[in-house]
């Protein structure tokens, strides 16, 4: 867990590396999963963080997703209208958003806001010795730091995803019905035909539900095990979001493949 | 301790707000909201090819949707599809000589069960089966006699049989016989 890096690595001994940090990552989420009931006496601080990764999240998630529906609504709109099947705008836009675009850039755009902050907080408590004060105090630190982090943000990511959907929907009908003049009925009504709830919606918040929770274990991870100086601070918060980044965007194509 | 209970608001109202759109794309954007389902009847029509009908597809009578397809499954006895359909209660005054017959919506959309009234003065019930069905139109069928025959011609006429022999088939051995030859040595 104290794994202290060595930058920069010897070309030899990156694999090894590699292996160990994930091998480390996948040991710490066992302790954190642990560490939750112990965390619950302390749910307030579960709330808190709920609050601080998901309810100060809403502003950008709510924003994007309004310009990624109107973006999507744009050029969808352009390339159906040369089949004439500009009818089809509101069901290519839902579908889109529900299985693809909604989760994953939710989780980007997550990791990019919540996954940094976590890891820089949890990292400077690591540099200026506040974890080590906890355990002297006889307070867990993955009970009272670690886990409702991690559980705040699995029951935020999800909630994230659909509020972006949701947006997405209206940024699409705003510039297909209101500026491109498709008919409003014709809109909803090929949606409402052709989106399933569970094989679409569903399946969407369980990715996005995944997501959160690999987003936190990274942050919270590299967080745990920075280097305790501000550079080590800098780069584990780096790699929070290049780690976070990689993985949804892989782990979404492995979901895709199972979950179709 | 005001804080403390703002952020517990906070909470409270993205947990709602997120719920809340969850319950809106899952309720108005899905095929849920086409689900009034109130009550309803059930018919049953045999069908010997049901093409690519899918279950919940729509029924329709005069193009509305009065009711969907509840099952598919095959007669093992005798060995053609039977579809289960329910209608709305509203609809119950479909004469018994009504005929289903299965259509595509467009040309390459999805497949419906269309209703043909009849003029039977008696009514269908509960569990009645269609006596007329018509099975779905396999476009691929159509293009396959279209490309044997050319022409609804009838074939005994020796100068349209002359004309597929030579014309189409000799530009279609060419196109088909080749990759059937080299496949199998590859």
């Amino acid at each position: 867990m104290n794994a202290v890096r060595k930058d920069p690595p010897v070309p030899s001994s990156m694999i090894g590396n590699a292996l160990a940090q994930i091998g480390a990552c996948g040991l710490f989420l066992l302790q954190i999963l642990a560490a939750i009931p112990k965390s619950l006496r302390h749910f307030r601080e579960t709330i808190r963080q709920i609050w601080f990764v998901g309810a100060m999240s809403l502003v950008i998630i709510m924003t994007c997703g309004l310009f990624v529906g109107m973006v999507l609504g744009l050029q969808l709109y352009y390339v159906l209208s040369i089949f004439g099947g500009t009818a089809a705008l509101g069901t290519v836009v839902s579908l889109s958003l529900y299985r693809e675009l909604g989760p994953v850039v939710t989780a980007l755009l997550f990791a990019g806001r919540a996954g940094t902050s976590i890891t820089a907080e949890i990292g400077l408590m690591r540099a200026t010795d506040q974890l080590s004060a906890m355990e002297m105090m006889a307070v867990d630190p993955l009970a009272y730091v670690a886990a409702p982090r991690f559980l705040a943000c699995i029951v935020a990511m999800p909630l994230l995803a659909c509020v972006f959907n949701a947006l997405g929907i209206l940024g699409a009908h705003l510039i297909g019905v209101t500026w491109l003049g498709l008919d409003n009925g014709t809109f909803w009504s090929n949606m409402t035909s052709s989106v399933d709830v569970w094989k679409d919606v569903i399946n969407g918040v369980w990715k996005s539900t995944v997501f959160g929770a690999v987003i936190a274990l990274i942050a919270v991870f590299q967080g745990y095990t920075t280097a305790p100086t501000s550079e080590g601070v800098a780069y584990a918060t780096t790699r929070t979001v290049v780690f976070s980044s990689i993985v949804v965007l892989a782990l979404d194509f492995v979901m895709t493949a199972f979950l179709m | 301790m005001t804080q403390r209970r703002s952020y517990q608001i906070g909470t409270g109202l993205f947990i709602l707000l997120g719920f809340g759109a969850l319950a809106y794309l899952a309720t108005q954007t899905t095929s849920i909201a086409n689900f009034r389902q109130g009550d309803s009847y059930l018919l049953k029509a045999r069908f010997t090819n049901i093409g690519q009908l899918k279950l919940r597809a729509p029924v329709k009578l005069a193009g509305v949707r009065i009711g969907s397809v509840e099952s598919i499954e095959v007669d093992p006895a005798k060995l053609d599809a039977q579809v289960r359909i329910s209608i709305d209660k509203r609809y119950n005054n479909l004469p018994d000589d009504t005929s289903a017959a299965i259509f595509t919506s467009g040309l390459l959309g999805d497949q419906y069960v269309g209703l043909q009234p009849g003029g039977s003065p008696d009514m269908f019930k509960d569990g009645d089966e269609f006596v007329l069905t018509q099975s779905s139109m396999q476009l691929e069928d159509l293009i396959g006699k279209f490309l044997v025959n050319g022409s609804p011609q009838k074939p005994a006429d020796p100068a349209a049989a002359d004309k597929p022999a030579s014309a189409p088939a000799g530009a279609d051995k060419p196109a088909s016989a080749p990759p059937s030859t080299t496949e199998p040595k590859h």
